[in-house]
C-alpha cells in the first residue's frame, strides 16, 4: 500500500492508541524559547513531575531579546530569559543563551548545529516549527500546555491530520524566490484553506530550491493552516545536515523518507512556476498579497459584502487605496530578518542588490541576523560592510526582533514597512504598525527606492 | 470543566482573526497564566489612552456579559501563544462558535476547558443573527450530545472524539498520559542510538 511521507513519519513516531481516538506519539528533538516554556515548566513543577528525557530538548533564547545590545533592555525580558535559564539548569536542559556563539532565532540554530535530519519527529512552542519539513522531518508547532507534555513524556496527544499536495513544476522567472514561491501558495490556497492538513511540497520548482528556499517554503506553510510541512528528502537535504556539531549523531533513515508513488493525498493543488511573480502583500493577512507591478484591489462586481468589508478593512488600516500602483507606495522602514528570512543565503541575496546602492534618506533599515553564527559568518565573508555602507542598521544581536516586536523594536502607529517576516497581521509589528511581507532582495530594493519597488529592475541594472 | 456551556453569545464576524489581535505581544512578557482578560483584544477592546472603544461588541450592552462568541473563518490562526486561549476564559469566554480554527488554536483550547463547535458556514449565520439582536440571544452548547440549542432549535456541531471526551472528563493530559509510560519505553527500547538525540550543553 502506497503511503505519503506525512503518513510514514506519522507510523513511525507512534507509540500507542489512546482509548479517546488520539494516539500518542514519540518526539524524537523539542526546542523552547523563553516566552512560551515558563509555565510549562512551573506546571510540572505544580504536579511533581521531572523532566522524561533532558538531553532531548535544546533552549534558546530569541524573541524578547533585545538585537542593539547583548543586555536585556528592560527588567520584564529579563525576567523571561533569566527564568528559562534557570529552569534549564535545574531540569538539566541545554541552554543557548545570550553571548553564547549558537544562539539565535530557534529555527535558524536547529539546522546550523545539525539538530534536524530526515525522520525525525520535532515540537517546538512556535508556530514556525514547520520549517523543518524542509528536510523531511515532521515539525510542527505546539501551545504551552503541549511543552509540558512533552517535557514529562517526550511524547505529544495527537490526531492524523488530512492530507494536502501542492504541486509546482517548471521554471521560475528571474527575481521570483522562494519566498515568492509560498506567498503565491498562501494566495492559491488560502488562510486557512490547509488547516486540518499536513501540507507537502512537490515539483522540479521545489526541487530546484535549496535547503534555506525549502525552509522559508516550509516555515510560512503554517501562514495558510498548515499544522506541518513536508518536502520529501533528498541529497541536498542530507548535504545540508553534514559538517555540523551534531551531524554523524543522528540518523533517522536518510533518504527513505519520501512518499510512496501512487500515494493518495485528501486535497491537491497544482501550480505552474511560470505564474509566479514577485508578490508584494498589500493586506493584513499574508493571502492578501498581489505582483510587484501589479496595484491595490479594488472591489468587484461578483464580490460578496463580506468580501468587500474584508477588502475595506484591510486598506483601511492599511491606509491604501484600491487601484493604487504598489511601486507607489512609500516606506518609512525596511526590516530583513525572522525564521523565514534571516539566513546566510537571505543576507547574501539581499547584499547582491544593495551592493554600491544607498537606502532612501527617509527609510530606517535595519537587518538582524538570524544568529549569532549566521552574524559571524556574514561578517566574514564582508556581507555587514555591503549593508552598512548602504545605510542598514546592522545589529549585533540576533532574535525574532521586528518581526513580532516583542523586543524594543517596536514599529510606531502608522509606520510603514518592508519586511522580509511572515506575518502583516494588524498590530503585528507594533500598534497601527503596516507591514509589507516580501523577499529580503525586495526589501532591500525597497529601502534604495524608498518605496516598494520591482526587484527585476535591479537585476537588470547589474547585468547591463 | 463543564459539560454544557450556557449564556449569551456575541457574533465577531471578522475572518482570520489571528492571536496577534486576540492577544497583542505586549501582554506576553509574563512567566505566569494569570492576568490576562485585560489584554484578551486589548487593540480593538479599547483606545490608545485605555478608555473602551464604543464600537467593540464586548464593550456594548448586553454584550459584555457575553460568555460564548461565534467568529468568522479561520479564528486563532497565526502564533502558537497559549496565552490566546488563557486570556479569552479569563474574560469568561467559555465557547467559541465557528466554521474553522487553525490547529495549535484549537489544540489549545481544549488543554484549557475552552469548547470549539465547529458548523456550517449557513447555521454560523444564522447563530450571528440572533446573537445580534438587540436583547441578545442565549446559547447552549452541549458537548455530550454535540448540539448548540437556542430556544427550540438544536443545530449539531463537529467535535472530534478525544477533544469532546478530553471536555467532558476535565482530566489533566499530562497526568493521563504518564499512565502509559510503559508504552513510552517500550518505544524508546526500539529506537537505535542515532534516533537518540543528546543536544551538546
Amino acid at each position: 500500500m502506497s503511503r505519503t511521507l506525512y503518513d510514514k513519519l506519522v507510523d513511525a513516531h507512534k507509540v500507542c492508541d489512546l482509548p479517546d481516538g488520539d494516539m500518542l506519539i514519540y518526539v524524537d528533538f523539542h526546542i523552547m524559547n523563553e516566552y512560551t516554556s515558563p509555565q510549562a515548566f512551573s506546571g510540572l513543577d505544580q504536579k511533581g513531575l521531572s523532566v522524561w528525557r533532558p538531553e532531548a530538548h535544546l533552549s534558546v533564547v530569541d524573541h524578547v531579546n533585545a538585537t542593539r545590545q547583548r543586555d536585556p533592555h528592560d527588567a520584564a525580558s529579563k525576567l523571561l530569559i533569566d527564568n528559562l535559564e534557570a529552569n534549564c539548569k535545574k531540569h538539566n536542559i541545554a541552554f543557548y543563551g545570550l553571548g553564547d556563539r549558537r544562539q539565535g532565532i530557534e529555527h535558524v540554530v536547529v539546522p546550523e548545529q545539525g539538530l534536524v535530519a530526515p525522520g525525525m519527529l520535532i515540537a517546538c512552542g512556535d508556530s514556525h516549527t514547520t520549517t523543518y519539513g524542509a528536510f523531511g522531518a515532521l515539525g510542527f508547532g505546539i501551545g504551552t500546555s503541549e511543552v509540558e507534555h512533552v517535557l514529562a513524556t517526550q511524547t505529544l496527544r495527537y490526531k492524523r491530520l488530512k492530507t494536502m499536495l501542492v504541486n509546482i513544476d517548471g521554471d521560475l522567472a528571474p527575481g521570483v524566490t522562494a519566498k515568492d514561491i509560498i506567498m503565491k501558495v498562501v494566495q492559491v490556497v488560502g488562510a486557512g484553506g490547509a488547516n486540518g492538513y499536513a501540507v507537502e511540497f512537490s515539483g522540479s520548482a521545489i526541487r530546484a530550491q535549496e535547503m534555506s528556499g525549502r525552509m522559508t517554503i516550509c516555515n510560512m506553510a503554517v501562514e495558510l493552516g498548515g499544522r506541518a510541512a513536508l518536502i520529501g528528502a533528498d541529497e541536498k537535504a542530507l548535504e545540508k545536515t553534514k559538517g555540523r556539531a551534531h551531524s554523524g549523531t543522528l540518523d533517522f533513515g536518510g533518504l527513505d523518507w519520501n512518499s510512496d508513488a501512487g500515494a493518495d493525498y485528501d486535497t491537491v493543488f497544482k501550480i505552474d512556476a511560470a505564474d509566479i511573480a514577485p508578490l508584494v502583500s498589500w493586506g493584513t493577512s499574508p493571502d492578501q498579497s498581489v505582483p510587484v507591478d501589479g496595484s491595490v484591489p479594488a472591489e468587484t462586481e461578483g464580490m460578496t459584502p463580506k468580501a468587500r468589508e474584508v477588502l475595506n478593512r484591510a486598506l483601511d488600516y492599511m491606509d491604501l487605496k484600491a487601484g493604487q500602483a504598489m511601486t507607489d507606495i512609500e516606506i518609512d522602514s525596511a526590516f530583513i530578518g525572522s525564521c523565514t528570512n534571516s539566513r546566510i543565503e537571505d543576507l547574501r541575496a539581499a547584499a547582491t542588490i544593495l551592493k554600491g546602492k544607498k537606502v532612501a534618506g527617509s527609510v530606517n533599515a535595519i537587518v538582524v541576523p538570524g544568529s549569532t553564527y549566521t552574524r559571524l559568518q556574514a561578517e566574514a565573508e564582508g556581507i555587514d560592510r555591503v549593508f552598512i555602507e548602504a545605510g542598514f542598521d546592522w545589529r549585533p544581536e540576533s532574535g525574532c526582533s521586528m518581526c513580532l516586536a516583542m523586543n524594543d523594536d517596536i514599529a510606531m502607529d502608522g509606520e510603514r514597512i518592508a519586511s522580509s517576516t511572515n506575518r502583516n497581521f494588524e498590530g503585528r509589528q507594533g500598534r497601527g504598525a503596516r507591514t509589507h511581507l516580501m523577499s529580503p532582495e525586495m526589501v532591500a530594493a525597497a529601502a534604495i527606492n524608498g518605496r516598494i519597488a520591482d526587484v527585476r529592475e535591479f537585476l537588470s541594472e547589474g547585468a547591463e | 470543566m463543564p459539560k454544557t456551556v450556557h449564556g449569551l453569545a456575541a457574533a465577531l464576524p471578522l475572518a482570520n482573526v489571528d492571536t496577534d489581535v486576540i492577544m497583542p505581544k505586549r501582554f506576553l512578557i509574563t512567566i505566569t497564566r494569570e492576568g490576562l482578560a485585560d489584554g484578551t483584544f486589548a487593540d480593538l477592546r479599547f483606545h490608545d489612552d485605555d478608555t473602551p472603544r464604543a464600537d467593540f461588541v464586548l464593550n456594548t450592552h448586553p454584550w459584555h456579559e457575553a460568555r460564548i462568541l461565534i467568529v468568522g473563518d479561520n479564528f486563532g490562526c497565526g502564533s502558537s501563544r497559549e496565552h490566546a486561549v488563557w486570556g479569552l476564559v479569563q474574560l469568561g469566554i467559555q465557547g467559541i462558535i465557528g466554521t474553522s480554527f487553525a490547529g495549535i488554536f484549537y489544540d489549545n483550547a481544549r488543554k484549557n476547558g475552552l469548547a470549539l463547535p465547529i458548523v456550517s458556514p449557513e447555521v454560523r449565520e444564522q447563530l450571528m443573527q440572533a446573537a445580534s439582536h438587540e436583547n441578545g440571544a442565549n446559547y447552549t452548547i452541549d458537548i455530550e450530545n454535540r448540539v448548540i440549542r437556542h430556544g427550540e432549535a438544536a443545530h449539531p456541531f463537529e467535535m472530534d472524539d478525544a477533544t469532546q471526551t478530553a471536555h467532558l472528563e476535565g482530566r489533566d493530559d499530562t497526568l493521563n498520559s504518564l499512565e502509559f509510560a510503559d508504552a513510552i519505553r517500550d518505544f524508546e527500547r526500539g529506537l537505535g542510538n542515532q534516533q537518540r538525540v543528546r543536544v551538546i550543553r
